[in-house]
């Protein structure tokens, strides 16, 4: 990472960001309505991808309150993960067609 | 621009977080979706993981083996009833993890940060801090820890913006002199305060929304520092997550017809509560357990409502039990869902799913409504507000304009309350004066207990 250069990206990742953001409303308007609490703890998981930004700040902390920082970021976006996933699944796997009995 | 190899393998995590979104469009295709969103986390986290080199592999362990260890519990043992609870506190873990980064991310640079990176930098951390303490307050409310009912104070809103407008213009001054690091911590605690403010004076029945709110703004910030980093990934999934959040927001807002801003600063719960004190007070009939068995008797189609009394007296294995029962004897039942019945969006379709009722029973509303004319019996097990004819009929009424479900149409009505206690919207609620209805008093699982006993020896 460079430290105070302005990013010439930036446009780019601001066509992304609108794109995706059109894509995920798009995506979840479908979504079924009998699915919107799994389907929170599931977004939920995946925007704890943050545990990346949090690892990548660890690489190259300027000092060690920069590095406990990130290093509890880490450990909360660890257990959104883990528990968002879990109980995602746990969630899902109740969801069961009349026959199925 | 140039591509590193990094960014092509999180293209492929972020194809596979979009196909778990479109897997969720069906309960068949679902937890193939779960699966495909679980695969594009492992190769998120252990490609970046060989890409960056982290030298304190120590505390990097320490961190993960951490989240495993308060992750796994909470992920495996949660009841359903405490999903809205868990989702908050995950709102609050993320959106908090993210605010840290931004703050590390700003130690990391400082003086040398360029002026749109600071603007960036500074609502990001703002965001993230004021989603995590909003969070807090919707967890310990969910939890029971705090009253669920509003904090409502004189200058309320004028308190909690002000609050805000000066985190805002704390910002724009660091965004012009990104070396006054003094700024950071006195902009976060404005920030966390604010979130405080906000959330102290929402009740529980708008928690609907609010989570939903909460989430956005939680996958907002995600986004917001995915800019700052330049991590397309990172932008990509907080902006998924953002729009989700949003959408759910926008369907449970509609579903009461509440803009954001009303559900925010509307302070409602409050200001019709004096209403119901100035009307006359009138009588209605308490019936038994027994009555409602000999109704039920003769029913061909019954459709029962649940609200969020079923997910506080945790009545919906009884629930079950009494569908059974009247399958068995070759009555229909359907199971109305309001969207914001309960405290989460889908909350009653979860707790229902965890009874066993099979998805195909669950209705929703607009699918619904047109059955109840030809429903023998409808049985209203902790909703109020959801099934208020007023908001069809009376203009005067505060819940005038809200979707509700059509129960009075149904033959008798059987409601299943604690007290005459009006709900979240203080509006009385005129179905309970009916001669078609029918009211039972008590909690709604020992209720229920009885009436399947009721119901089990009327058969014999």
């Amino acid at each position: 990472m460079m430290a105070g250069a302005p990013q010439p990206d930036f446009a780019v990742n601001l066509l992304i960001f609108v794109l995706a953001t059109l894509l995920g409303m798009e995506l979840v308007r479908h979504v079924s309505r009998l699915l919107h609490t799994p389907l929170m703890a599931l977004t939920n998981a995946i925007s704890s991808v943050s545990f990346v930004a949090a690892l990548i700040v660890m690489v190259n902390p300027r000092d060690g309150f920069i590095l406990v920082l990130a290093t509890v970021a880490v450990a909360l976006a660890a257990t959104n993960i883990i528990s968002g996933f879990m109980i995602t699944e746990r969630i899902l796997r109740m969801f069961k067609r009349r026959e199925s009995r | 621009m140039s591509l590193q190899p990094l960014d092509y393998i999180y293209i492929l995590s972020l194809f596979l977080f979009a196909v778990s979104l479109k897997m969720m469009s069906e309960v068949r295709s679902s937890r193939f979706g779960n699966v495909a969103a679980i695969a594009g986390m492992v190769i998120a986290v252990t490609s970046t993981y060989f890409a960056f080199p982290v030298q304190r592999t120590d505390l990097l362990t320490g961190a993960v083996v951490a989240g495993i260890v308060v992750g796994t519990p909470i992920g495996l043992k949660v009841p359903m009833t405490a999903v809205p609870q868990r989702t908050a506190m995950s709102h609050a873990f993320g959106s908090l993890a993210v605010a840290l980064v931004g703050v590390a991310e700003y130690y990391n640079r400082a003086p040398s940060v360029d002026i749109f990176t600071m603007s960036v930098l500074s609502s990001e951390i703002i965001l993230g801090f004021l989603t995590f303490t909003g969070s807090c307050v919707a967890f310990s409310k969910l939890q029971g820890i705090i009253p669920g009912r509003p904090l409502v104070y004189a200058g309320r809103n004028v308190s909690s913006l002000a609050t805000l407008g000066a985190a805002a213009a704390l910002a724009a001054y660091l965004t012009l002199n990104p070396g006054q690091e003094f700024i950071v911590p006195i902009m976060s605690m404005l920030a966390l305060l604010f979130g405080l403010l906000l959330v102290m004076g929402i009740g529980g029945a708008d928690m609907p929304t609010v989570i939903a709110i909460l989430n956005s703004y939680a996958g907002i910030s995600a986004a917001a520092l995915g800019f700052i980093l330049d991590n397309r990934l990172l932008i990509v999934a907080g902006a998924l997550d953002g729009s989700s959040g949003f959408i759910l927001a926008v369907i449970m807002s509609r579903a009461m017809n509440r803009s954001f801003a009303n559900v925010l600063f509307g302070n409602v719960g409050v200001a019709a509560k004096a209403r119901i004190d100035v009307e006359e007070k009138r009588v209605v009939q308490a019936y038994t357990v027994d009555d409602v068995a000999t109704v039920l008797d003769g029913s061909r189609s019954v459709v029962i409502v649940p609200g969020y009394g079923m997910a506080v007296a945790q009545a919906q294995f009884v629930v079950k039990e009494l569908a059974d029962i009247l399958q068995q004897r070759g009555a229909d039942v359907k199971y109305a869902i309001h969207p914001v019945a309960g405290r989460m969006p889908g909350h009653m379709n979860v707790l229902l799913a965890e009874a066993g009722v099979p998805y195909d029973q669950l209705w929703e509303m607009d699918r619904i409504n047109p059955l109840f004319a030809e429903t023998d019996v409808a049985i209203v097990v902790g909703a109020n507000d959801v099934t208020n004819p007023a908001a069809r009929t009376r203009p005067d009424s505060p819940l005038y304009g809200m979707p509700v479900l059509d129960v009075e149409k149904a033959r008798t009505v059987v409601f299943i309350k604690r007290s005459m206690a009006p709900g979240f919207s203080g509006v009385e609620n005129e179905l309970f004066y009916m001669d078609k209805t029918m009211m039972v008093f008590g909690d709604a699982k020992k209720v229920l207990t009885e009436l399947v006993a009721a119901v089990n020896k009327s058969r014999q």
